[in-house]
This record gives C-alpha cells, sequence and structure tokens, in this order.
C-alpha cells in the first residue's frame, strides 16, 4: 500500500523537518507485521513529496503462531496490499511527533496550515464514494479519486486512488489518514489489542466530535473490534461466516423493512401468550438462535424449564451471554439449557422433557426437503403437547415498499409460504401426525394480505 | 453348598459387620466385580468407618454397579444390608438393567461377629451393634423374595460359609454357545398344515405315528439345524394340538427352540385354571383341546411354563423374541423383559379397529445384535435397522415365514385359506417405499454428535471428535443435502512432497517417489481439471430414486460439492445436467453392462468460475486489482526517487519484479473462467464410478475407471475428456516423459495432475496408502498462495510445509468414504452410511492448512 504527502509551501523541503525524516534519505522501519519504506520521490524548494510504501509479509501475516491461529485466515486476500488500518499502525509509527503536531526544528510551521497533497491507493471504497466524500469532505479535503481496474479490466473495482488537496496543518491531515482510511477499509480488523481502538479515538480529538457523519466512523470502528470467525468455520460454511460479517447489513435489512411495526417484539409477545395458553411448564425453543424468545420467557413464571436449541455453536455462546448463564444475575441453575443439535435429528435430551415447542422464524431457514425429517422429529418421535410455528407471510410482501417482488425478506430464507400454503402445510401435518391446529396473524393486519408473520399452534 | 447364580446377576451380601462377607466375597469374586461400601466411603474421606459420609459412599457404590450392570458385568454390593430399607435400592437398580437380584445372606452367629469385631479395633462397632443387626437381619429373612430377590441364598454357620462355592450359570436364554444353523419360524397359530409343509421346504423330515395309543410326531431336521419358533403356536387357527405336538416333540429332541407368545402365556393361564378372558381365538384352541386325550392335556403345562422369553443366539448375534427386544434387554432377566418380549411397547393409543397403536421400537434399534421377532402381521418380512418381524400373517389368509440363519434367506409357504378374519388388515409397514427407507426418515442426534467411532474395512476404527461433529452439525442440517442423497463425500487430497528443486513448492518427481517407496510398481497420472468437485447419483428414473435413495421429491438423481451442498442452486439446472448424463450412460449401455439402475460418478465440473465465482469475485480479484495498484504506485515513486539521485535503484528493480508477479496473478485463472448460461457452457469429466447397484468399484484400477469415463466421453459434448497415463515408476524413460507432460500441461495453464497409484486401493510396508497425490502448477500456485509466493524470500519460507496432517486426514476421509459406499451398497441402515459422510465433512473442521 502506497501514502504519499507533498506540499508546494516554500520551501517545501522543510517537509522533512515536519515529518523528522530526511529527504535525502531512505528510510526504513521495522513493524511486527513486515517494514515500511520512507522516501522522497521529490524534494525541490517548491515541491516536496514523502511517501510512504507499507511492505506487509504476506506469509508472515498467514503463518501465525500455532497451526490456524494466523492473524488472517489462510486465504489469499487483499489485507497485504489494500490501505487499511496497517497502514495506520504504520503512520503512527513513522510519524508519531509530527501527528501530535510537534517539530522540534519548525514548530511555528507545524502549527500553521500549508498546502497539502496526500495520495493513498489501493484505498478500499466500502460503502462507495458517496461515503468516502461524506468522511473527507466535512473536513475541508478536496476529494479527487480514481477508480482502480480489475485483472480482467472491470471498472467496479472496490479501489480507489485517493487524492486529497488543501490547507491544512500537517498533524490533521496525518491524524484525518490515520483514523479514516481504517473506516473507509471497513473489513476486520485485527487490532494489536483493545489500545489500539483507544489510540484511534484519542487521534479524533478535536475534529471527530463535530465530524457530520461521526456516527458511521465510531459504528465501523466498533463494530469489527473482535469479529475473528473461527478458522474451521470459515473452512465449512463460508456463507456463514459471510453472514456474521455482514451480519449488520443483513438483518438490517430484514428490521428495517419491517421496523415500522417492530415485528420482532410483537411476534415474540405473541408466541410468549400462546405458551402461556398452552399451559406448558418446559418449553423447547428450536432454533433459539441468541435467545430471543428466552429471554423473554425466563421473565414469565409460568416457563418453569426452558430449553434452547441451535445447530450452531456460536449462537449459543451469544445466547449464554444474552440470558447471562452461570452468571451472576442470570436464572437458576437448570432452569435454561442451551443444547447443539438439529431439527432433522431426533433428539431425547430436550424431546422428553419439553410440553411445547416453539419454532419461531425457524423453518423458512430449512430446505423444503428437509422438512419431511423435521415433521417426523417435531411430531411425529417428539410429541410436545402443543407446537407453535411461526413464518413470514409471502402474501404480505406486497405491502414491503423496498422488497422487490419475488425476493425473501432474508438472504437465507430457502422459502417463505403464503398463507394458503403454510395453511396446507399445517393441515397435512395434522392429518399425519393427529394434531389440531389454529391459525393466526401477528402484526398490522391488512384486509387483502394478511398480517406480516403467520403463526400456527400445533395441540394434541 | 453349592450356589449356582446366574452369570449375570447383581449379588447382594447380607449380614452384620464382622460376618464374613468381604472375605468371602474375596475368595469367590473378581475384586473388580465386588463394590465395597467400606471402600467407597474410603474414597470419600479416607477412613472406611466413617459413618458420617455413608450416603455418599452408597451413591458410590450404586454408580459403579450401575456402570457393571450396564455393561452386563455381574456385581456383588458387599455391604450390611441389614434393613428392607437397605435392600430396595439394589432391587431397583438390579431391575433397571435387566439383572437377576440375587441375596446370600451370612450368619454365623452374634457371638462370632462380636468376637471378629473386636480383633478388629478400628471398629467401633460394640456388642449392642451387632445383636441389633443380626435380629434385623433374621426378621428380613423370609420377606427376601417379597422384596424382589430372585434369589436367596443363607449361609447360617461359618462351616457353611466356608464350604459353600459359587458356581455361574449362563441366563436361560443366553445360547450364544449354540452357532446353529437355524430356521426361524414365524406366528403359526395353530396351522399346523402349513407348518408341515414349510419345515418339508425346509429340509426337515416330519413323520407323524401313533405312539402308546397316542398320536405322536417326530422330526428328523437336516444336518446339524435347528428350528427356533417365534411364539403364538395357538389360538385362532385349525390344528394347534398338532402345532404344540411338533414344536414340543423338536424342544423334547433339542432340534428346536421356542420362545413364548402372547397367545401361548394366555393359554398356560387357562390350563393352570387363571381367570382370563376368552378372546382372539383362544376359544378355538380349548375346543381343539375338548377332543384330545388327557395325557396330552397333561403335558402341556411343563412345555408352556418352559418357553423362554426369547433366545440369544450365534455368539450373540441372534435374538429370537416374539415380540421383538430392545438392545439393552437382549441377554437379560427381568420382568419387563419378559413383557416386552411378549407384548412389544404400545403408544397408548387406541387405533380405528380398536387396537393398540404399537411403538416402533425397530425404527429405533441400533443394537449390532440382530433381533427376529413376529407378534405384528404383516404383508412382508422385510429387514428394518437390522431387526426383522417374521409373522406374515398366515392364519389371516398370508403365508407362514422362516428365516434362515445366518444366510438370511426367506422361505414362505402360503396360507391354505383365510382361517380366520383379520380384525386390522395386513398391511406393509410402509405403502411408499421399504421398512428400511420408513425407519430411515428418522435419525438420531446420537447417531452423529458426540465423541464417535466408526469400524472401517479399510482403515479399522476411526476416531471422529466430538468438537468435529459439533462444527459439521449446522452444515450437514442447514447446509447440506439430505442424508438420504448425500451417501458418499470425496476425500481431501494431499500435494505431493515439497519440490527438491529450488524455487518450486511441487513437481511430479516428488511424487513418483512418494509411491516407489512405497513399493508401486504403476501409477495413472490424471489431468488435474481447474472445475470444482463433484459427486453425481444418477438414477434411470426418479422412481428409481425414490425407491434406492429413499427420497421423497421428484429428483431422478442429484449433484453435490465435497462439503454436500448442492452444487448447483437451480435444481433445473441440476436435473438438465442429469439428462444429458443419462442419455450418456444409456448410449454407452451401462446400465445393462453394469445391472443397475442407479450409478454414483465422482467428477469435475468445469468452469471453475460456475461455482467458485463469488469465491473469485470477493477474494481472489480483489488481491489482483490491489496488489497491482500499490506495488505500481510504489515502483514510480521509487522510479522517480532514484531519478532524482536516492540510491534505490536496486529497490525499484525489487518493486518492478513484484509488480510483474502482480499482474501474473491477475491472470492466473483467466483459463478457468467463463460465463456460463446453460448446460452447453459447462463441461463434466467424470474420473471415478463409485458405486452401483451391488457394487462400490473401489476393486477395479483406474485403468478401468478411466476406460469408462472415455465411453461416456464418447456418448455426449458435455463430458469432457481427461486426459491420463500409464507410469511404470521402474522406467526411467516413462517418469522422464511423465515429468514433461507435466511440464507442458502447466505450462498451457493447466492446474497440474493427479497421480494415483494403478490400484484404486493401495496398500505399502505401513499400510494404506495415498490414493491420489496432487502436483500443481506453479501459476495455479500462485492463485492459492498469492502473488508474490514464488519471491525468493517467500518461497523459502513457505516450502517448510507440514503435509502430515493432510494425507493422515486424506487417508481417513477415503477409508470413511469407502466405509459409506459399502454400507449403502449393502443397503444398511441409512444411519449407518451417514454416520460415515457426516465423520467425513466433521474430519474437514479438522485445522489443517488449506493450501494444501
Amino acid at each position: 500500500m502506497f501514502l504519499s504527502i507533498a506540499t508546494t509551501h516554500q520551501p517545501a523541503t522543510d517537509l522533512g523537518f515536519l515529518l523528522n525524516k530526511h529527504p535525502d534519505r531512505l528510510h526504513e522501519l521495522a513493524l511486527t507485521y513486515g517494514k515500511a519504506l520512507i522516501f522522497y520521490p521529490e524534494a525541490s524548494e517548491a515541491r516536496c513529496e514523502a511517501a510512504l510504501v507499507l511492505d506487509v509479509d504476506p506469509i508472515g501475516l498467514v503463518r501465525g503462531k500455532g497451526q490456524s491461529d494466523g492473524l488472517l485466515d489462510q486465504y489469499v486476500n487483499d489485507r497485504p496490499y489494500a490501505a487499511s488500518s496497517f497502514l495506520s499502525v504504520a503512520l503512527n509509527k513513522a510519524f508519531r511527533t509530527a501527528m501530535n503536531g510537534v517539530s522540534s526544528a519548525r514548530q511555528e510551521l507545524a502549527d500553521s496550515a500549508i498546502p497539502l497533497e496526500a495520495v493513498v491507493t489501493p484505498l478500499p471504497l466500502r460503502g462507495g464514494e458517496a461515503v468516502l466524500r461524506q468522511l473527507f469532505e466535512p473536513l475541508g479535503w478536496d476529494v479527487t479519486l480514481a477508480p482502480i481496474a480489475g485483472p480482467q479490466g472491470d471498472t467496479t473495482s472496490r479501489y480507489v486512488r485517493l487524492t486529497l488537496r488543501g490547507t491544512a496543518r500537517l498533524a490533521a491531515l496525518l491524524n484525518h489518514l490515520y483514523v479514516l482510511i481504517p473506516v473507509m477499509d471497513d473489513a476486520k480488523h485485527y487490532w494489536v489489542g483493545d489500545e489500539e481502538i483507544e489510540k484511534l479515538l484519542k487521534r479524533g480529538e478535536g475534529w471527530l466530535d463535530a465530524h457530520p457523519a461521526k456516527e458511521l466512523i465510531v459504528r465501523r470502528y466498533l463494530r469489527h473490534r473482535g469479529v475473528l470467525a473461527r478458522a474451521a468455520l470459515a473452512r465449512l460454511a463460508p456463507e456463514v461466516q459471510d453472514d456474521a460479517l455482514e451480519s449488520e447489513t443483513q438483518s438490517q435489512s430484514e428490521e428495517t423493512l419491517e421496523a415500522p411495526i417492530r415485528l420482532n417484539d410483537l411476534r415474540l409477545a405473541a408466541v410468549v401468550d400462546a405458551l402461556r395458553a398452552t399451559g406448558a411448564r418446559t418449553i423447547a425453543d428450536l432454533g433459539c438462535g441468541e435467545g430471543k424468545l428466552l429471554q423473554f420467557l425466563v421473565r414469565e413464571r409460568f416457563a418453569e424449564r426452558m430449553i434452547g436449541l441451535d445447530p450452531a455453536a456460536r449462537e449459543l455462546e451469544r445466547a449464554a451471554k444474552r440470558l447471562k448463564l452461570g452468571a451472576p444475575g442470570g436464572p437458576p441453575e437448570g432452569r435454561v439449557t442451551l443444547l447443539q443439535g438439529s431439527l432433522t435429528y431426533r433428539d431425547l435430551r430436550w424431546a422428553e422433557a419439553a410440553d411445547a415447542a416453539a419454532l419461531v422464524e425457524v423453518i423458512e431457514h430449512l430446505d423444503p426437503d428437509r422438512l419431511p425429517m423435521v415433521e417426523r422429529v417435531l411430531f411425529g418421535a417428539a410429541r410436545p403437547r402443543a407446537v407453535i410455528v411461526t413464518t413470514p407471510n409471502a402474501d404480505y410482501n406486497a405491502l414491503f415498499p423496498s422488497l422487490p417482488a419475488g425476493q425473501f425478506r432474508h438472504r437465507d430464507h430457502r422459502f417463505e409460504w403464503t398463507r394458503a400454503e403454510f395453511a396446507a402445510w399445517a393441515q397435512r401435518v395434522c392429518s399425519s401426525f393427529t394434531y389440531q391446529v389454529a391459525l393466526s396473524g401477528i402484526g398490522h393486519n391488512d384486509e387483502t394480505h394478511g398480517a406480516p408473520t403467520q403463526m400456527a399452534v400445533f395441540t394434541r | 453348598m453349592n450356589i449356582e447364580i446366574p452369570d449375570f446377576a447383581l449379588v447382594v451380601l447380607i449380614g452384620s459387620t464382622g460376618s464374613g462377607k468381604s472375605t468371602f466375597a474375596a475368595k469367590h469374586f473378581l475384586p473388580t466385580e465386588v463394590i465395597s461400601s467400606d471402600h467407597c466411603r474410603a474414597l470419600v474421606t479416607d477412613d472406611e468407618t466413617d459413618q458420617s459420609v455413608s450416603a455418599d459412599a452408597f451413591d458410590i457404590v450404586r454408580e459403579i454397579a450401575g456402570k457393571r450392570l450396564k455393561h452386563r458385568r455381574l456385581a456383588v454390593i458387599d455391604a450390611t444390608n441389614v434393613r428392607p430399607a437397605d435392600r430396595k435400592g439394589w432391587v431397583e437398580l438390579a431391575r433397571k438393567w435387566h439383572a437377576l437380584p440375587v441375596a446370600i445372606v451370612f450368619d454365623p452367629g452374634i457371638d462370632l461377629c462380636i468376637e471378629r469385631n473386636r480383633s478388629r479395633p478400628e471398629r467401633a462397632f460394640g456388642g449392642p451393634v451387632v445383636q441389633r443387626m443380626v435380629q434385623e437381619i433374621r426378621r428380613g429373612l423370609g420377606g427376601l423374595q417379597r422384596e424382589g430377590f430372585r434369589q436367596v441364598w443363607k449361609l447360617d454357620s461359618v462351616a457353611r460359609i466356608e464350604a459353600a462355592t459359587i458356581v455361574r450359570q449362563p441366563l436361560w436364554t443366553d445360547k450364544r454357545h449354540d452357532h446353529g444353523p437355524f430356521d426361524i419360524v414365524g406366528d403359526v397359530h395353530g396351522c399346523a398344515s402349513e407348518l408341515q409343509a414349510l419345515l418339508g421346504k425346509l429340509g426337515y423330515q416330519v413323520d407323524w405315528r401313533e405312539q402308546n395309543g397316542q398320536r405322536a410326531v417326530a422330526v428328523t431336521p437336516p444336518a446339524g439345524r435347528k428350528a427356533v419358533f417365534v411364539g403364538d403356536l395357538v389360538d385362532r387357527g385349525p390344528q394347534s394340538p398338532d402345532v404344540l405336538r411338533i414344536v414340543m416333540s423338536m424342544v423334547a429332541a433339542g432340534t428346536a427352540y421356542a420362545v413364548q407368545g402372547n397367545h401361548d402365556r394366555k393359554f398356560q393361564r387357562w390350563l393352570a385354571g387363571r381367570k382370563v378372558t376368552i378372546a382372539h381365538g383362544l376359544q378355538a384352541t380349548i375346543d381343539q383341546l375338548a377332543t384330545e386325550d388327557a395325557r396330552f392335556r397333561d403335558s402341556l403345562p411343563d412345555f408352556l411354563d418352559g418357553l423362554r422369553s426369547h433366545v440369544w443366539l450365534d455368539g450373540g448375534r441372534l435374538a429370537v423374541a416374539h415380540a421383538g427386544l430392545k438392545e439393552e434387554m437382549i441377554g437379560r432377566g427381568s420382568g419387563a423383559v419378559r413383557e416386552f418380549a411378549l407384548y412389544g411397547e404400545t403408544t397408548g393409543e387406541i387405533d380405528e379397529f380398536g387396537l393398540p397403536v404399537r411403538a416402533d421400537w425397530a425404527a429405533n434399534y441400533r443394537g449390532p445384535t440382530t433381533v427376529v421377532y413376529g407378534h405384528t402381521p404383516m404383508l412382508h418380512a422385510e429387514w428394518v435397522n437390522n431387526t426383522m418381524c417374521i409373522d406374515t400373517g398366515c392364519v389371516f389368509g398370508g403365508r407362514l415365514t422362516a428365516l434362515r440363519w445366518p444366510e438370511r434367506d426367506l422361505v414362505e409357504i402360503a396360507a391354505e385359506r383365510v382361517w380366520c378374519e383379520p380384525v386390522r388388515p395386513l398391511a406393509a409397514r410402509n405403502a411408499a417405499g421399504s421398512a428400511q427407507a420408513e425407519a430411515d426418515q428418522l435419525l438420531d442426534i446420537d447417531d452423529v454428535t458426540g465423541r464417535r467411532w466408526i469400524d472401517t474395512t479399510l482403515r479399522g476404527r476411526m476416531v471422529v471428535a466430538e468438537e468435529n461433529a459439533a462444527a459439521a452439525l449446522e452444515v450437514m442440517s442447514r447446509f447440506a443435502l439430505p442424508p438420504q442423497w448425500l451417501v458418499y463425500l470425496p476425500p481431501t487430497m494431499s500435494p505431493s512432497e515439497t519440490s527438491a528443486r529450488e524455487g518450486w513448492l511441487e513437481r511430479p518427481e516428488e511424487a513418483f517417489a512418494h509411491f516407489r517407496t512405497r513399493n508401486v510398481a504403476e501409477v495413472v497420472c490424471e489431468e488435474k481439471h481447474m472445475g470444482s468437485r463433484a459427486v453425481i447419483a444418477l438414477c434411470q428414473s426418479a422412481d428409481v430414486a425414490k425407491a434406492r435413495f429413499g427420497i421423497a421429491g421428484d429428483e431422478s438423481g442429484a449433484i453435490w460439492t465435497r462439503t454436500g451442498r448442492a452444487f448447483f442452486n437451480d435444481a433445473v439446472m441440476t436435473e438438465a445436467l442429469l439428462a444429458r448424463l443419462r442419455g450418456a450412460v444409456e448410449s454407452a449401455g451401462l446400465w445393462q453392462e453394469l445391472q443397475t439402475d442407479w450409478l454414483l460418478l465422482d467428477a469435475e465440473i468445469m468452469p471453475w468460475s460456475a461455482k467458485a465465482g463469488s469465491l473469485i469475485e470477493s477474494q481472489y480479484a480483489p488481491v489482483a486489482a490491489s496488489s497491482v495498484a500499490g506495488l505500481d504506485a510504489a515502483a514510480d515513486a521509487l522510479t522517480r526517487a532514484a531519478a532524482r539521485g536516492l540510491d534505490v535503484a536496486v529497490l525499484r528493480d525489487q518493486f518492478d519484479a513484484r509488480v510483474a508477479r502482480a499482474q501474473r496473478y491477475g491472470a492466473a485463472w483467466a483459463p478457468y473462467v467463463w460465463p456460463v448460461d446453460g448446460i452447453a457452457d459447462l463441461k463434466v469429466a467424470p474420473f471415478h464410478l463409485l458405486a452401483s447397484e451391488g457394487r462400490v468399484w473401489f476393486d477395479q484400477d483406474h485403468v478401468w475407471h478411466m476406460t469408462l469415463a472415455e465411453r461416456l466421453v464418447a456418448a455426449d459434448s458435455v463430458i469432457t475428456r481427461t486426459r491420463w497415463r500409464i507410469v511404470p515408476l521402474a522406467d526411467d524413460a516413462a517418469v522422464h516423459d511423465a515429468v514433461a507432460w507435466w511440464e507442458q500441461l502447466t505450462a498451457g495453464g493447466g492446474e497440474g495432475m493427479v497421480v494415483k497409484p494403478k490400484s484404486f486401493v493401495a496398500r505399502g510396508p505401513k499400510g494404506l496408502i495415498q490414493p491420489a497425490l496432487k502436483v500443481r502448477g506453479p501459476e495455479y500456485l500462485r492463485i492459492i498462495y498469492g502473488p508474490e509466493y514464488d519471491a525468493p524470500e517467500h518461497i523459502a519460507r513457505l516450502r517448510q510445509r507440514k503435509l502430515e496432517g493432510k494425507r493422515n486426514l486424506a487417508l481417513r476421509e477415503f477409508a470413511l468414504g469407502h466405509e459409506a459406499l459399502t454400507r449403502f451398497v449393502a443397503r444398511e441402515p441409512l444411519r449407518r452410511v451417514h454416520e460415515c459422510v457426516f465423520a467425513v465433512l466433521a474430519l474437514e473442521s479438522e485445522p489443517i492448512d488449506p493450501r494444501l
């Protein structure tokens, strides 16, 4: 990755004093993840340009210490090349005094606004040109960007060569770059430690507070803190990992879609009411995910025992945290049990205990050809006295203005049923497994399209 | 006294302190069989007399005893067990594990016990305590049978205690030493004529004669064979007395076993004058008996009393019970075992005919012992999870069925007529498919999770770690195809050893050396297509798919990836490709030649971008773009710096070289990428025929497989040829040629080649050897290792790669895949196939460098 800083303030070579790096030498700086070269491609009275070339060691980056505990997944990726927080760390190390606005030889100059030009390439363009402008323009920079073509000459590349021009203190430019390069990159960041985050926020002092895109900046930092998908999962289920990475945008889309009605809360409340009405004491939340329904149920006296089942270990970890299991203030031991398991396998661990089972927004995440197996496990083998199933009502999708016709509400949905389809399925389950069913809707009930969520309460 | 106890029992010693229990136990039982409360007290607090921890100590005794009984091991409880309340728990424990509770009471006299306690200073039990204990034991003596002990032995003097011997007897049901062969006969229900015909068909000679004025019969079996009757000899049918005569004579002659059926039991109770409801055909038996003479009638109770709950035969491989038996009950004895064997299990619900709904224990059966049973009339006798019901409703006009063991052949005789109208019409277990397919609709979480051991033909017992299984669960249940399709996953493939040649990672010489040192004479080199691995299940029709794979939908096959996902997201695309492949197989005449209506193919489907498009877009292309851009900018800056006189010429040259590498990276996958608008844009390169009906083709060498593949290539343009050659490893010229061939392949943008021992399954001096090694070309490796991998400073480090983990994984997955196919072809229950496939996926979660 490449960064250059140039000035036309005269004498331009004073830039060397400001940066504390002599213009006629090649400076080499060792970093934990590679090295940085600093040199001046141009150094005249009229214009002086310092270049920082960051050479990340791609092999070392991958190798790590343990078998698969390298900083990065053991795949080829753009981290050694794309401008990212690595560049920020290098900036901090190479130009720390300059970033602090200190110059022993030219303090007055360091305190003055001078004409500056910076080039960063390749800079990831996450969020597009708009975001980039949104970040730099309010700080007074004139932004020019040149797209970087892909290997087959395609122009829809995700990188640009960024040029900033403006008049400012050098320290301000460096601090802006330090904070905003990782924000633009917006990728998983492998901070050396929490203190790096603190450093980042410190670099924002004096300007970040008043920045109109402050929230975006802060959110992008914090989001990627500690997102370290497990190596095993990365190999087995790349789509899950993608989900984890993009969970914000994705679940946002479903939430945004359904936001005006705060559907999820309504849904959970309706399920809790339905469970209460069944008289069940031990409730299995099948496909509990991160435990949102369980969190509602824990507050209910009627729910004496709860079992949460999910195939994803990481979801269960989140649920345990959310429910404070085994932690002070959490429910008493044994009241909530979390199990890793799957609805496609008969499982006595929950089947023997549960009076009622809830599948809240679960079935649509299973391929239709798996449903017969799930039906047998649930209605045929486990046979709890009551089963509550909720799923999106596809009829209602017509009322979501931002949802194109025929598209599902969530990327992982394998199907979305109309009310007629859901009713047909429920009736078939009832006749195959001797249950009765009551169908209803949850959320705003549209005269033509029904409610956004449909619920079936099976009893026997 | 000769104490005869069952070899599987819970022996409870009863006696006051000082009565000599522990000494007796040490003399007659293994130290590991005896669980002493004193010892467990000591385990808890280092003091075996510490009565304050008795409750905890007894928890331990109970836990150990329970584990022993679970594993069908005799256990001896060495504690005073003075009061009925002390003993109650042991009887319950014995019942839980279907072991016979046996009591041995020690009463050498109060004085002696007191005396012995005195000589043991660590025991603080005074005379009154001992006296109270002994009296309590004597009081309870009479009630021991009532408490549930099936045997009570009383040793009431020192002499008797010392003289006693213990003899262990196998349980009445345990006939494991009898290896047969057997002919197991289903529910006869008084159908003597059909029984006689069936015995005749099985080669038994049945001779009726008069003996002492009585009708008598002698049955001579074929040499060495024995009959086993699953019970329900009587009721409903026309000639129950003759059926009894045949079976009684055979049992008496030692040529048959008979287990008790519920009808036999009721008949026995009626004979004994007990109050029974006369229904379900009992009246017929009673009427038939009325005309028989008294001597025949008098011989019945002994026979009926002697019927076993079940028999356990042939080294433990076979069990026969009337209504079936759960795994944990086989070879054990308890009221519950007898009850289950007689009536099976019901759900408590009543069906539309007023009959109890039977719980389908066989669908849940997981045991290694084959269970053959009757009781429930079926249309056909079918295997389900290693069990078979052979009641085919002869008395209801069906057939009388026998199962020959160990041959597993069915021999049947049609009923002469409907002797009795069934209340519920005879039905197949499942109208749609086989009974096994029906049972396979449910898999158990215990079939796949937890630490698992899988026995494989190729590589013995294999362990799957719990955490690996856990990692595979979500993928298998949410992303993979249904288990019915997924009968195989291909193994991972290791690269060859790192090349000895400077600047290279992989070259063919190492692959050849690898096999040469393992005594492989010939290898087959196959061009490695740069596409995506695909396993293709191809059926002749959707009906075949339903029948053979037990799937519910209308697919005529399936195509899946290395991790079990559907290869194409689009079912139409899958079916269209299957149709093309089906046509090719048809015109190559393989259906007839291989006598099959389905095939399982291992193939590569191209282009790479068809499956890996998003990977290229999200991972590889950005690397290409970003590396070129950054390095280019740096090289440019260095050029300008050099121009103003800075000493950076060397550095600039380095960066120029790096730019060149980055540009090569962007070009590396170009040959593997093209747009796909339909089937015509795809290329399928099959290289293994994995299996077809009745066959796993791992016994044919790769020349056979490649020749077969070429016949398919000739049949349809969607199938593409894999270039290949045989290389005799002793022939230097041929090896040299093969190396040159590889160089030419990779120079032309090819991925490289795969080198396989000519035999599909090859063994060397140290056992199973790698079924294949890949040798990838330098430009392909660039995609995998990164743009600058071959820069001298990088490749030196990359060459230090460890292959053992990958190699080990490849062998384990190969053996598991072969096992899955073997089991599938042998029509074993789905869970047995699925556990192997699941294990392959689980192993894939092991942390192995994915670049290998």
